[in-house]
C-alpha cells in the first residue's frame, strides 16, 4: 500500500514538476507575490508572472547547460 | 464556436503530440505481437482515461473561477515551463532529439524479447500491458491539457473536440502508414505547445492572482508571441555562449513523462 501510494506520488511528481523543482517553486512564490501585491498594496501587477517564468527558465537552464557544456 | 477556435488549435497540437507516442508503442504491441492483447489493454485505457474526464472535468467546474484559474494556471505554467525547458535544450544541442522512428525500435527489441504469457482473458500480458501503460500515460496528458484548458475556458466540450480530432487523426494516419508518425515535426510542434502552455497558464495564475491584464483576455496576443521570442532566444544564447560539447550522458538518458 504505502509502496503504491509512494509510486503513484512520484508519478505526479514527475508529471507536474518534472526535472527541476526551482521552476515551479519560483512560479509559485510570483503568483503569492502578485496576490500580495494586487491584494494589499492595490498594483496591478501583471508583469510579475511572465517575468518569474522567463527567469525561472534562464536560472533552470543555466543550471542544465553548465552539466553538460 | 469561431471563439473557442484557439482553445480547439492549440489542445488540437498539444494532444497530437501525445497522441503520436501513444501510437508508437501500439504499434510496437500490436505488430510485433499480437493485435488482439493490444485492442484490449488499449480499450482498458480509454476507459479509465473517460472516467477520470468524466469525474473531474465537471466537478472542477464547479470551483469559483478565480480560484480555478490560480491553481490550474500555476499547474499549467509550471507544466508548460518543463515542455519548454527540454525543447530549448533539444533545439540546442543539449539533450538528444526526440526520434519516433528510434523510440519504435526501442520498442520492437524489447517487446520481441518478452516471452507470451497468458493472464486471464488476456493472451498476451506483455501486449496488453506495453499498450494500456502507453496509452494510459500519454492519455492523462491529454485529460490534465483539456481539463485544465477545458475547464478555464468554460468550455469543455471544445477542448474534447481538439484532442478527440488529434486522436483521430493521428489514429488514422497510423492506420494508413502502419508505421511510427517519425516524419511530423514533432520537436517543433513540442516547442509550440511549451510556449501554448507557459503563456496560457502565465496568463490563468495572475488573473486567479487578482490581476486585471491590460487589453483583457487580448494580452494572450501580445504574451504568446514574448514568450516564443524569449524562447528562441534562450535558443540562441545556449547556442553561443554555452554549446554542448556532445551529447552525453544527459542527451542519452530516458525521457521523463512530460515533453
Amino acid at each position: 500500500m504505502l509502496r503504491a501510494l509512494k509510486s503513484f506520488g512520484a508519478f505526479w511528481h514527475d508529471f507536474v514538476i518534472g526535472d527541476d523543482w526551482h521552476v515551479a517553486a519560483i512560479v509559485v512564490v510570483a503568483l503569492g507575490l502578485t496576490a500580495l501585491l494586487v491584494h494589499a498594496a492595490h498594483v496591478s501587477a501583471w508583469w510579475l508572472v511572465p517575468l518569474a517564468a522567463f527567469a525561472a527558465l534562464a536560472w533552470s537552464l543555466f543550471r542544465a547547460t553548465s552539466s553538460s557544456s | 464556436m469561431a471563439n473557442a477556435l484557439p482553445l480547439i488549435l492549440t489542445v488540437f497540437v498539444a494532444c497530437a503530440v501525445e497522441a503520436i507516442e501513444a501510437l508508437t508503442i501500439v504499434l510496437a504491441a500490436g505488430l510485433t505481437r499480437q493485435w488482439r492483447s493490444t485492442f484490449q489493454g488499449m480499450a482498458a485505457a480509454l476507459v479509465v482515461l473517460a472516467a477520470v474526464l468524466g469525474v473531474l472535468g465537471p466537478t472542477i467546474t464547479l470551483l469559483p473561477l478565480g480560484t480555478l484559474r490560480l491553481v490550474v494556471g500555476a499547474l499549467l505554467a509550471i507544466f508548460g515551463l518543463q515542455w519548454l525547458r527540454k525543447a530549448i535544450l533539444r533545439a540546442s544541442g543539449h539533450k538528444a532529439l526526440h526520434d519516433e522512428a528510434s523510440a519504435y525500435l526501442r520498442e520492437v527489441a524489447a517487446a520481441k524479447a518478452a516471452p507470451e504469457v497468458p493472464k486471464g482473458r488476456v493472451s498476451d500480458w506483455y501486449a496488453f500491458t506495453l499498450a494500456f501503460k502507453g496509452v494510459l500515460l500519454e492519455g492523462l496528458e491529454v485529460v490534465f491539457i483539456v481539463i485544465t484548458f477545458g475547464d478555464n475556458q468554460r468550455n469543455l466540450g471544445a477542448a474534447v473536440i481538439g484532442a478527440a480530432a488529434a486522436v483521430v487523426v493521428v489514429t488514422v494516419t497510423g492506420i494508413a502508414v502502419r508505421a511510427p508518425l517519425a516524419k511530423v515535426p514533432e520537436n517543433a510542434m513540442k516547442f509550440a505547445v511549451g510556449i501554448m502552455l507557459t503563456s496560457f497558464g502565465s496568463f490563468w495564475g495572475a488573473e486567479g492572482a487578482g490581476v486585471t491584464w491590460p487589453g483583457g483576455d487580448g494580452a494572450l496576443l501580445v504574451i504568446v508571441p514574448v514568450v516564443a521570442v524569449v524562447s528562441l532566444a534562450y535558443v540562441a544564447w545556449i547556442r553561443r555562449y554555452r554549446p554542448a560539447a556532445s551529447l552525453g550522458q544527459q542527451a542519452r538518458a530516458p525521457e521523463g513523462v512530460t515533453g
